[in-house]
């Protein structure tokens, strides 16, 4: 017997029952385990699903729609007057983002923003021998786009930095290369509306998830887009702006537009049903675990009442020699709360293990190229959460148990023998 | 006069209310002074177990006072007449209430754990000694349903003695023996008598055993009808 009087009488009564407190820990065990698997295998999904919007869509994007303006500039003079100008037609190649240079200046000394990463976009028409595709190619600021975006993530073949590394590069989508029979390191023609060409070198194929996408869209470097297009370095279509804070992403665009004069679309509104789909599953997955652990209590609650009544007799022995009823109580704590938390510890393990598990099992879905086994996430705040409400159940199924073991009055127990 | 009195009940009555006020002791009153060996006798129901529930601190529902050691029990709380009935009361039952749980060493060293007075090691250098003394030494490490019945209650007692109790409270302690055990109980409890000068309180059917301890109290159906 070690420990103070009281654990090493705690010890001893569990261990004369191993086999019942083993079926409680375990009942424990299994609960937590269920929790942090099912919530990590859970959560995974989520962000996987998440990401197929996230990590296509910018927080704010930012650019200029082509539309007549609805004051007509000469109502901006002539206010209030009769004025025979009307209907001025917007100018087709104005669909640049003005200021564009104080505006990707103001978001990147903005202290939410994350990431800043200007575009630029043109029709074009992929050109090999004698079969011409029609199609869009953007110019992207590559650096930035692989570090705080993810275009890098469905590059599927090839690698997104050559479009720097390689000049006159192009990465196509993979409906554009198998159309056109492509592999990497041919030479691609490419043709603007203005009608000029440029040959271009296919450095890599990207996968959007989306088919036809892949059919059409191209990208390559932003400054090498900018000079097929005769433009200068300024000339952006859109900016892409991720936030460290997604919540702020309304605001920044309520903001932008006001103050720089152009559209700024948020991924709230972009997405508006994405954000309903992600919490009713976490709802769901939390509620589903939280039974488990509920039902695992329960288990705690039961095996602690059997066992306080076969040690009955034991409690009243223990009070007749001046053990006092906080003591007993104390007692049948530490066992409960023990189970808890080998039980926890255990499954908090097993939970783990069962993950990598998880995580090891094949996933191959073409809309997500870059995920080849199934999401699991390992947030640690699963595991302190299970851990927690381990330790908190067990204390509460043993609680009741343990109170009417400390209540007990031994002459009646000596007495009934 | 009342420091030499180890144990003294005035007036003490009780009723089991749920019993339809079924009143089983009725305003007794009686002592055993420091070193001396009291038995109590009277028929199958007359209520000795009672009064020994209630001079022991277990049973707190009745009226009357008790003083044990010179403190009066009346008003204490449950954890303060734990401590009492543990620093101050050794008792033993008929059936000698072992915990199975641990070994046969283990259970003479519980009470002294929970006096929380000596350290770990000289509790069992205490409880051996106890051991010996009560001629079970060889069984320590037991279990204690491994032992026969003599020898259970040999350790029960040496349980009972760990705290250097003021006295030992003993409820039929050989009820459950046969002849030659009881006996050798009884000597153990004359010889801590004699040799320890340790105060005893022993209800006994045993009229034999009852003759050779210095006082009998007799009760009939509730009442301390003689003591000499
Ligand atoms: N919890 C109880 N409720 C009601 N009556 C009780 C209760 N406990 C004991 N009694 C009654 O009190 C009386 C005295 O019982 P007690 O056990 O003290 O007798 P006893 O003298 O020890 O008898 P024995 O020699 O058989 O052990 C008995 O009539 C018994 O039925
Ligand atoms: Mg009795």
């Amino acid at each position: 017997m070690k420990g103070g009087a009281v654990t090493g009488i705690a010890w001893a009564l569990m261990m004369a029952k191993w086999r019942q407190t083993l079926v409680a820990g375990l009942g424990v065990m299994f609960g937590i385990t269920m929790f942090v698997t099912m919530l990590g295998f859970m959560t995974g999904l989520n962000h996987l699903l998440d990401g197929l919007i996230l990590n296509r869509t910018p927080h704010v994007r930012i650019y200029h729609e082509l539309k007549a303006t609805p004051l007509q500039p000469v109502q901006k003079v002539l206010q209030d007057q009769q004025h025979f100008i009307r209907s001025i037609r917007p100018l087709v190649s104005k669909n640049k983002i003005r200021n564009s240079e104080a505006l990707t200046a103001y978001l990147k000394k903005h202290p939410n923003v994350a990431g800043v990463a200007p575009r630029v976009s043109s029709q074009v028409f992929y050109s090999l021998g004698t079969s011409n595709l029609g199609g869009t190619l953007q110019g992207v600021d590559v650096a930035t786009e692989s570090a705080k975006f993810h275009l890098a993530d469905y590059v599927t073949e090839g690698d997104i930095t050559n479009l720097i590394n390689v000049p006159n590069s192009i990465i196509i989508g993979k409906g554009i290369a198998d159309i056109m029979l492509l592999k990497i390191g041919d030479p691609l023609e490419i043709i603007m509306p203005d009608a000029s060409s440029k040959r271009l070198k296919v450095v890599g194929f990207f996968q959007s998830g989306i088919k036809d996408i892949d059919k059409v869209l191209s990208y390559t470097d932003v400054s090498n887009l900018q000079s097929m297009m005769d433009v200068p370095s300024d000339h952006f279509t859109e900016i892409y702006v991720n936030l460290k804070d997604m919540k702020q992403a309304p605001v920044l665009a309520g903001e932008i537009s006001k103050m720089f004069d152009v559209d700024a679309e948020d991924i709230q509104k972009a997405n508006s049903q994405f954000e309903t789909g992600t919490k009713v599953r976490t709802i769901i997955s939390y509620s589903v675990g939280i039974t488990l652990l509920i039902v695992a209590g329960f288990g705690i609650y039961n095996i602690l009442n059997m066992l306080i009544y076969e040690k009955m007799d034991t409690i009243a022995i223990l009070k007749a020699m001046g053990y006092s009823g906080s003591d007993v109580k104390r007692i049948f704590s530490i066992i409960s709360v023990s189970i808890g938390i080998g039980g926890g510890i255990a499954g908090m393990l097993m939970g783990f293990i069962l993950s990598n598990v998880i995580d090891q099992i094949p996933f191959n879905t073409a809309s997500l190229p870059t995920v080849k086994t199934y999401p699991v996430s390992y947030n640690p705040g699963f595991y302190a959460i299970a851990f927690l409400f381990s330790f908190v159940t067990t204390f509460f199924a043993g609680y009741f148990p343990s109170r009417k073991a400390s209540q007990m009055d031994p002459v009646s127990i000596i007495r009934g023998k | 006069m009342r420091n030499t009195r180890i144990l003294e009940a005035n007036s003490v009555s009780k009723v089991f209310a749920d019993s339809g006020d079924l009143q089983v002791l009725h305003e007794v009153s009686m002592h055993v002074e420091q070193g001396e060996f009291v038995s109590i006798v009277g028929k199958s129901g007359c209520g000795k177990s009672t009064l020994l529930y209630i001079l022991s601190t277990m049973d707190t529902n009745y009226s009357g006072d008790i003083f044990l050691d010179g403190q009066l029990l009346k008003g204490r709380t449950p954890e303060e007449l734990a401590r009492i009935r543990n620093e101050k009361i050794g008792f033993v039952f008929q059936f000698h209430y072992l915990l199975n749980e641990f070994s046969v060493l283990e259970n003479v060293m519980l009470p002294a754990i929970k006096l929380g007075k000596y350290p770990r090691h000289q509790i069992r250098e205490m409880a051996l000694e106890k051991l010996r003394m009560l001629d079970v030494m060889s069984e320590a490490n037991k279990n204690p349903n491994q032992l026969s019945g003599g020898q259970k209650q040999r350790v029960a007692i040496a349980r009972a003695l760990i705290n250097s109790p003021k006295i030992i409270i003993a409820d039929e302690p050989t009820g459950n023996l046969d002849q030659v055990n009881s006996e050798i109980v009884f000597n153990i409890f004359t010889e801590l008598s004699g040799v320890f000068k340790q105060s005893l309180l022993v209800v006994t059917h045993d009229k034999e055993f009852a003759s050779r301890t210095d006082r009998i109290i007799e009760m009939v159906d509730g009442r301390v009808v003689s003591q000499v």
